[in-house]
């Protein structure tokens, strides 16, 4: 998947109009900010994208397949990181790991979790519940998760909420390898002083529509004030 | 379609996992059917006897009052992290998740029976060991039809506010056709002299309302959980 | 259908306005008597009762798996026509029994699925209430379930010996209790028919005010 296509997308809940009129586009290799005050509309946005909700209109492309016939291929190249985890605390780290390899299909999934649990810095405490770790430690979990099919569009809601600068840097600077080794990221965030290096593209969102887009880097959040006023 | 039973089968070892850990589930259920047992027989029972029949319907009562609190323990705790939304983005099947949750709770309600019909025999003197083969079908019949539809509505109503009032609101007028089958085919079995051939032919009806609406619960699984 | 609903409201009215005259001409039945005249009444409504969970049924599958939005409206307004026409039954039903058989309720399987029926009309009509944003998709889920109860209430009288009447006892009747019989029942139908399409195009419209509030202050 090469190109992400979003054409006119609106969701509406009744008369609320969580999204309207969201059209763009984004290639491989991007890594997109969703920024916007809250109630913007970025997580319904990025629950669109992810095909959780399907739009009131509108259509979204994933190269060259669209939402409505992929289903579980597309599935397949997409991996998340919700607002709230997706991790069982009852579960090690390990073990969480292992069940959603499994689930997602991975091929040597002993292997891959190993890895994955590598990355995440938290070998040695592989075989603890995650209920017992610090959100920073969970996040790390939970981005490798997302990542262990190996998608090309990753989609991330608010993932520097609660982080320390240690964490902070880590998910940088993987989310950093992801975007070199040609993935799409798209990631919603409040953080404007992280997020200040680390876009390639910024997507403004205000009250569910998109306010302005631009790939400038630097003044982010001059840019942001601009768009959002 | 071994991608479906792997992907089913994850869910429920997963699960077995998650309870094997604190049996909260298992207990609980447990508990509240003995006591469902407990009351509705203080409540009948009239002079340390009991009227005809009412066994097989206490059975089932505390069958379908258990399940139902299972069901909704069950999803609850896909909600608490929103892990059933991973559990949707996956890229299988979406109806595998629904065998999986549904394997997972025939499981736990399989266990809940063994110490339920039991305990009915002792408390009423039915004799459960008459017709086992038949009393197990029957109620694996009965219980599978229960939780297939049970099940579905749970993991509809997740993301619904009132979803614990609403869950036996919506599920007991469907699935009163299993009790009855149900409740008249043991009652069937445990009267004085057993009706074989009437037990039969509820064992037979069950089957056939299972196969209809599992199919039509797998089949509605996906529509319905796509907001 | 739409520009016959206030010819079908406006005969159906007159008909009903007239039925009784024509229910009294009508012979009185050998063992059952004057109560028996009921039957009317309840044969039409119990009949509309099992049609409109069909219809809920047909509509539900269409918005949920053919992604029909038009057919909400239309499954909506049945289940609200079967809670009406099953609460008629429900209601005449017992009216009857009381005085044929002594007593007001038996657990027989027609009555006992006929009041399950009603009970599935109530609670999808309490999800659509009580489920916020997106039940509509859920109560649909929950129709088809419901409607496939409906064989089972037809086949149940055939299968197993009831107190009810035999379902085959309609075409046997002689003909001057047919006519006030065809009589009440097309009143009834087009009742039916009148107020399923104007309570469906209620809710199409209020739909349609929706999008248009909607669309408001898009470009």
């Amino acid at each position: 998947m090469n190109r992400l296509t979003v054409v006119d997308v609106a969701r509406h809940y009744g008369r609320r109009k969580a999204l309207s009129q969201i059209s763009f586009t984004c290639d491989a290799g991007e890594i997109v900010g969703l920024l916007g005050p809250n109630g913007a509309g970025k997580s319904t946005l990025l629950n669109v994208l992810a095909t959780l909700v399907t739009p009131s209109r509108g259509s979204v492309q994933y190269g060259d397949r669209s939402a409505s016939e992929g289903g579980a291929e597309i599935r397949g190249v997409i991996g998340m990181l919700g607002h709230d985890l997706f991790l069982y605390p009852e579960l090690t780290a390990r073990e969480n790991l292992t069940f959603f390899a499994q689930l997602y299909g991975v091929t040597g999934v002993a292997g891959t979790v190993t890895a994955a649990l590598d990355q995440a810095g938290l070998a040695e405490r592989a075989d603890d519940f995650v209920s017992s770790f610090s959100r920073g430690m969970r996040q790390r979990v939970a981005l490798e998760r997302a990542l262990l099919h190996g998608p090309r569009l990753i989609l991330l809601d608010e993932p520097f909420t609660g982080l320390d600068q240690a964490s902070t840097a880590a998910l940088i600077a993987r989310l950093q390898e992801r975007q070199q080794a040609g993935c799409l990221i798209i990631l919603a965030t409040h953080d404007l002083d992280v997020a200040e290096g680390l876009l390639s593209r910024a997507i403004y969102l205000k009250d569910g529509r998109m306010v302005g887009t631009d790939t400038e880097s630097g003044g982010l959040a001059d840019r942001y004030r601009r768009a959002i006023q | 379609m071994s991608e479906f039973f792997r992907v089913a089968w994850h869910i429920v070892r997963k699960d077995m996992t998650v309870e094997i850990r604190s049996r909260e589930l298992l207990f609980t259920t447990l508990l509240f059917a003995v006591s469902v047992v407990l009351v509705f027989s203080f409540a009948i029972v009239r002079e340390g006897r009991a009227p005809d029949d009412v066994a097989a319907g206490i059975l089932w009562v505390a069958i379908s009052f258990a399940g139902t609190l299972a069901m909704g323990r069950t999803f609850e705790r896909e909600r608490y992290n929103d892990t059933l939304r991973a559990l949707l983005l996956a890229p299988a099947d979406r109806p595998a998740v629904y065998a999986g949750k549904l394997i997972g709770l025939l499981l736990l309600l399989g266990l809940v029976e063994i110490v339920l019909v039991p305990l009915v025999g002792l408390l009423f003197s039915a004799p459960i060991f008459s017709y086992p083969i038949m009393l197990i079908t029957l109620l694996a019949a009965g219980t599978i039809g229960f939780a297939a539809v049970g099940t579905l509505f749970a993991a509809m109503l997740v993301r619904v506010r009132s979803r614990d009032t609403l869950l036996p609101v919506l599920l007991y007028p469907i699935t009163i056709p299993v009790m009855i089958a149900g409740v008249r085919g043991t009652a069937a079995l445990f009267q004085a002299t057993p009706d074989e051939p009437m037990a039969r032919f509820w064992i037979g009806l069950l089957i056939f309302w299972d196969a209809i609406f599992l199919t039509l619960a797998l089949w509605t699984f996906e529509p319905v959980m796509t907001e | 259908m739409r520009k016959l609903t206030t010819p079908f409201i406006g005969l159906s009215a007159g008909m009903l306005l007239v039925a009784p005259w024509i229910i009294n001409a009508a012979p009185y039945e050998s063992t059952m008597g004057l109560v028996q005249k009921v039957f009317y009444f309840h044969f039409p409504s119990a009949i509309l009762f099992l049609t409109a969970s069909v219809i809920c049924g047909v509509h539900s599958f269409r918005f949920l798996f053919m992604k029909r939005q038009s057919a909400d409206a239309w499954a909506l307004s049945a289940a609200e026509l079967g809670l009406l026409f099953g609460a008629l039954t429900l209601v005449t039903g017992p009216l009857w029994a009381r005085k044929a058989w002594g007593v007001w309720w038996v657990w027989d399987p027609r009555l006992t699925s006929s009041l399950l029926l009603f009970l599935i009309f109530a609670s999808y009509l309490m999800l659509r209430k009580y489920g916020g944003p997106g039940s509509e998709r859920l109560a649909a889920g929950m129709a088809l379930f419901g409607m496939l109860n409906v064989p089972f209430i037809y086949v149940s009288v055939n299968v197993w010996r009831t107190l009810h009447p035999m379902t085959s006892v309609v075409p046997t009747l002689p003909t001057d209790m047919g006519i006030p019989l065809w009589f009440c029942f097309a009143a009834f139908t087009m009742l039916f028919l009148a107020l399923l399409t104007l309570r469906a195009t209620l809710e199409l419209q209020r739909a349609r005010v929706e999008a248009l509030y909607l669309a408001e202050d898009e470009a």
